[in-house]
């Protein structure tokens, strides 16, 4: 994907006849909605358009997009996808996934998805919980937290998706929340237009199992202060009056208030999103406070679809065989007569 | 270490190198062996003119010919069915001995530009295509032996001097020998230098245990005695021929082949052939592991390529979940698997029949899948090609069953090039049913419903592993919406039967005696019948390629026959398949689970022995 058109789609054309079941409150439907929305900004033709997933709530999505949609199997989800963008490179690949989905039984495929660097979209939707199996903790639940599976708490030390993203070669990592839509939406445009896999963590809410999971980041009174939105070559400055920064202290970053103990705007860390070298992308994904949101990271690289397209013409120059019929007639022949 | 029981049927070794590489010692030494086993064999010491020639020159190889096998061996063999090369000049020697399709080792420590130039080799035979047409075991002997000795504290010259027991260990464990006598030898001979002994023996077990990691495999199918029809003719190798018809059928079907796929013995060399055609459309792609390599082909599948994985029994014990999901999405799907010995890891090596019932029933829920075999390396061509079009007709998974023997093995195959094919025809939305056309609308003929592929305007929709309407594909709870659907799937793959060949009667046509075979017992099988019918005794065969669903005339084939015995190499899978579908009938079965195939020897023993007790 390189330019955008101007597309005369609107969000609904994107909307498939299906009814949408999450359960009421789920924060999966800001995450539809924000899609539907990028889709005719990216300027795909709905035809263009490959929603694949593998299993769980947010696994549902592909039903609810009026596109082509593969509703697949546990973890997979990723091998499905890089399936289809071989298939036919020129598709726009959407996988959604889950936290159990890709970081549990889907580990394997993740990662592997990721390092080959195909352009796929992954959308991670993180609620910290498994929804559809009622309840029992996730790779990414807190250490202490009591679930149906966990009843005296959570001894698993629980993953941070943009680690292991950022540990398996990632050209594109990106986190969003929930509710705020329109920043999704921005996001969601940002990983498409990238080269190479994009991954999209999506902070959110399971009202009935793990509600308010991240309400210290999103609630009203909190987001201001706790929510840290990243731009590249913009310092990273939040809070409500927007004094409060990121400094470098050593192999740490330190908050700081801008106007105290002499610290001015210039002293604040850029956000810098092209770094090949991913240190400073760890340490804003490592971070409890604030949470880092935006695109972390989206660098330079040549996608593996592109690369593959070089080999064949290569193998076209190279090959004795022009035709299936000159390998079958290939090396050493005799004849019975 | 235990005794094996061999049955050979008749093979051929050659070692060779140079002079002072120890051919003949290493020669004797696997003659010994073999004999204490009960072999009948016979020798051939091929010494060069001079003691020691110039090293490295083909004046100087030394070589030790043996001819084993069960019983009635009575040369030393016109060729070689495996040749142990220690330097480039063996090589050169003794290339023209070896059987086209069989195996040779090669030192590849002893093939750099100055070995093969003094060889007089004009290029390197190694990667010009010299040894194409034969399945070469690249071994680094001389260094990996040099290793396996660095803690004795020897002299370079001695260790290299003990690189061919390191061969000859790789050699015993192709052929299931046991080191026992050799290491008695050893030791008796460096009774005064037990360093020695301990060397030899170090390099023995290192080569004997580096075989069996890189899985060396011996190319030990029977050729059929048949008589060839006239045509052109070149060698192939199974897996290579599975390979070729996949791409021929992609052609023909006018689509692109997708090869999602994770290495596995002895399944790997699909994937390998298939890497080199990236020109013709063919994406090979070694996914993470055999998961990843199905359900990637399922998704290129629903984007509109042929879509193939290949694997043995482990990895299609991996696969069935995925295999389920294209049986309800009903996407066109080739499951390759070529069958090991099992369960788990099982022999990986060795040739086994049983992945039968998994093939048939290997999945959760009512998961009908189509399941063929082929039966000779020549013919994975042609099941690897029927078995693309029967997926790509009939929007359904297709498992195509070969084996190890199969696969590694090489047969004289009458070319066939793409006009010799019949068409493909996949099952695209016909032009007038495009308006208003449903997911799950099916052929009539077939209940193969239409393919719409992404990328095509207006025929955007959603599939998935939740049980679809019949008609639009949206999920659907209803209940008799789901009996339906698993009557309809079944329908699907039982309506093949109207697709494919009758199945041919080999030898008598009817009688007291139908042997019934299926897949690649097919060599033995119809050699042990056709030495019957040469000396006059009546005897049918019929073997199997269709397993499910089974050719129409089945039962019109077997009603000619009073008694009827089902070979496997298997403890009776085809057996109970039958007996499920044809229960009017009495079957014997004569199963052999040894990871060896059946010699044509113990067949017609076997045959002989039930046709008189017919006849009592």
């Amino acid at each position: 994907m390189t330019e955008v058109k101007t597309a005369e789609l609107t969000a609904k054309d994107f909307s498939s006849d299906q009814e949408v079941k999450w359960c009421p409150g789920c924060g999966d439907y800001s995450v539809l909605k924000a899609v539907q929305k990028a889709m005719p900004l990216v300027g795909q033709e709905r035809k263009d358009v490959v929603f694949v997933s593998g299993i769980g709530c947010s696994s549902r999505f592909p039903y609810y997009m009026n596109t082509f949609g593969f509703h697949g199997i546990h973890g997979r989800a990723p091998a499905l996808a890089s399936g289809v963008k071989l298939a036919n490179p020129k598709l726009s690949v959407w996988q959604i996934t889950g936290d159990g989905d890709a970081l549990a039984i889907g580990g394997n495929h993740f990662i592997h998805a990721i390092r080959r660097n195909m352009g796929l979209n992954i959308l991670l939707f993180n609620n910290r919980i498994y929804g559809l199996t009622k309840g029992q903790f996730s790779p990414t639940t807190d250490l202490g937290h009591k679930t149906k599976s966990s009843p005296q708490g959570v001894i698993d030390n629980p993953f941070h998706p943009g680690e292991l993203v950022l540990g398996a070669q990632a050209s594109f990592f990106a986190r969003v929340v929930d509710i705020n839509p329109n920043h999704m939406t921005d996001i969601m445009v940002a990983a498409e237009m990238h080269e190479g896999t994009s991954v999209v963590e999506i902070l959110q809410n399971c009202v009935i199992f793990n509600d308010k999971v991240f309400s210290k980041y999103t609630a009203k009174e909190n987001k201001d202060d706790a929510l840290l939105y990243l731009e590249h070559g913009k310092p990273m400055i939040f809070g409500a009056e927007r004094n409060i920064g990121l400094k470098v202290n050593g192999f740490e970053l330190e908050v700081v208030t801008i106007g105290e103990n002499g610290i001015t705007e210039k002293d604040i860390l850029v956000h810098d999103a092209l770094l090949v070298n991913p240190t400073l992308h760890f340490m804003l994904v490592r971070l409890e406070y604030p949470m880092v949101l935006g695109v972390i990271r989206s660098i330079e690289t040549e996608a593996y679809e592109s690369k593959l397209s070089k080999q064949v013409l290569e193998v076209e120059k190279k090959s004795p065989f022009k035709s299936i019929d000159d390998l079958l007639l290939s090396g050493e022949t005799w004849e019975i007569v | 270490m235990a005794v094996e029981k061999q049955e050979l049927e008749k093979v051929v070794i050659k070692f060779a190198g140079d002079s002072g590489d120890g051919m003949q010692l290493t020669g004797m030494q696997f003659t010994g062996t073999s004999a204490l086993l009960g072999n009948d064999l016979a020798t051939f010491p091929d010494y060069p003119a001079e003691i020691r020639a110039p090293q490295g020159t083909v004046a100087g190889v030394s070589g030790f010919q043996v001819h084993i096998g069960k019983s009635n061996i009575y040369t030393p063999g016109d060729h070689a069915d495996v040749l142990v090369a220690m330097n480039a000049a063996a090589l050169k020697a003794n290339l023209d001995f070896v059987v086209k399709g069989k195996t040779i080792i090669v030192d590849i420590d002893n093939m750099t530009r100055r070995d093969w130039e003094k060889a007089g080799f004009e290029k390197d035979p190694l990667n010009d295509g010299t040894l194409d047409s034969y399945n070469v075991v690249e071994a680094p002997i001389t260094s990996l032996t040099k290793t396996a000795l660095k803690d004795l504290g020897l002299d370079n010259k001695t260790v290299v001097r003990s690189k061919n027991m390191f061969a000859l260990g790789m050699v015993y464990w192709m052929f299931s020998r046991p080191l026992d006598h050799t290491e008695k030898f050893l030791n008796t001979k460096f009774a005064s230098k037990p360093i020695l002994a301990e060397g030899n023996i170090l390099a023995l077990r290192a080569g004997y245990n580096y075989a069996e990691t890189i899985e060396a495999l011996t190319s030990a199918y029977t050729v059929l005695p048949a008589d060839l029809a006239p045509g052109t003719y070149k060698n192939v190798m199974g897996n290579q021929a599975t390979a070729w018809g996949f791409l021929a059928a992609a052609s023909k079907a006018g689509l692109e082949l997708f090869l999602g796929s994770y290495p596995i013995t002895p399944a790997s060399e699909i994937l390998h052939e298939l890497a080199r055609y990236k020109h013709f459309g063919a994406k090979a792609f070694q996914a993470e592991d055999e998961i990843a390599g199905v359900v990637s082909a399922i998704g290129a599948s629903f984007a509109g390529d042929l879509a193939v994985t290949t694997t043995s029994g482990p990895g299609l014990a991996l696969k069935g979940e995925a295999i389920g999901l294209a049986i309800i999405t009903e996407l066109p799907l080739v499951i390759v698997n070529v069958q090991r010995g099992g369960p788990s890891t099982g022999l990986p090596t060795k040739t086994e029949q049983s992945d039968l019932s998994q093939a048939l029933y290997g999945r959760n829920g009512a998961s009908p899948a189509i399941v063929i075999a082929a039966s000779t390396p020549a013919n994975c061509f042609d099941y690897a090609f029927m078995a693309a079009k029967l997926a790509l007709e009939h929007m359904t998974p297709v498992i195509l069953l070969t084996d190890g023997y199969l696969g590694n093995g090489s047969q004289p195959w009458k070319i066939k090039t793409m006009k010799d094919l019949p068409d493909i025809k996949p099952n695209f939305v016909p032009k007038d049913k495009r308006e208003n056309w449903m997911p799950y609308e099916r052929d009539p003929k077939t209940k193969a419903r239409y393919w719409a592929i992404p990328g095509d305007e207006g025929m955007e929709h959603r599939v998935g592993g939740l049980e679809k309407d019949e008609l639009t594909g949206n999920v659907s709870y209803d209940p008799i919406n789901h009996e339906k659907m698993v009557k309809v799937r079944e329908e699907k793959v039982t309506l093949v039967a109207n697709y494919i060949p009758d199945l041919e009667v080999d030898g008598s046509q009817k009688g007291d005696l139908l042997i019934v075979g299926w897949g690649g017992t097919y060599g033995s099988l119809y050699s042990a019948i056709k030495q019957l019918n040469v000396i006059g005794i009546e005897i049918g065969l019929a073997q199997f390629n269709y397993i499910n669903p089974l050719p129409k005339n089945t039962e019109k084939v077997f009603k000619q026959f009073k008694n009827i015995l089902v070979c496997e190499l298997n403890d009776g899978q085809f057996l109970k398949h039958l007996r499920g579908l044809l229960p009017q009938f009495k079957y014997d079965a004569y199963n052999k689970v040894q990871g060896l195939p059946f010699t044509v020897a113990e067949l017609t023993q076997l045959f002989t022995k039930k046709l008189g007790e017919i006849k009592k």
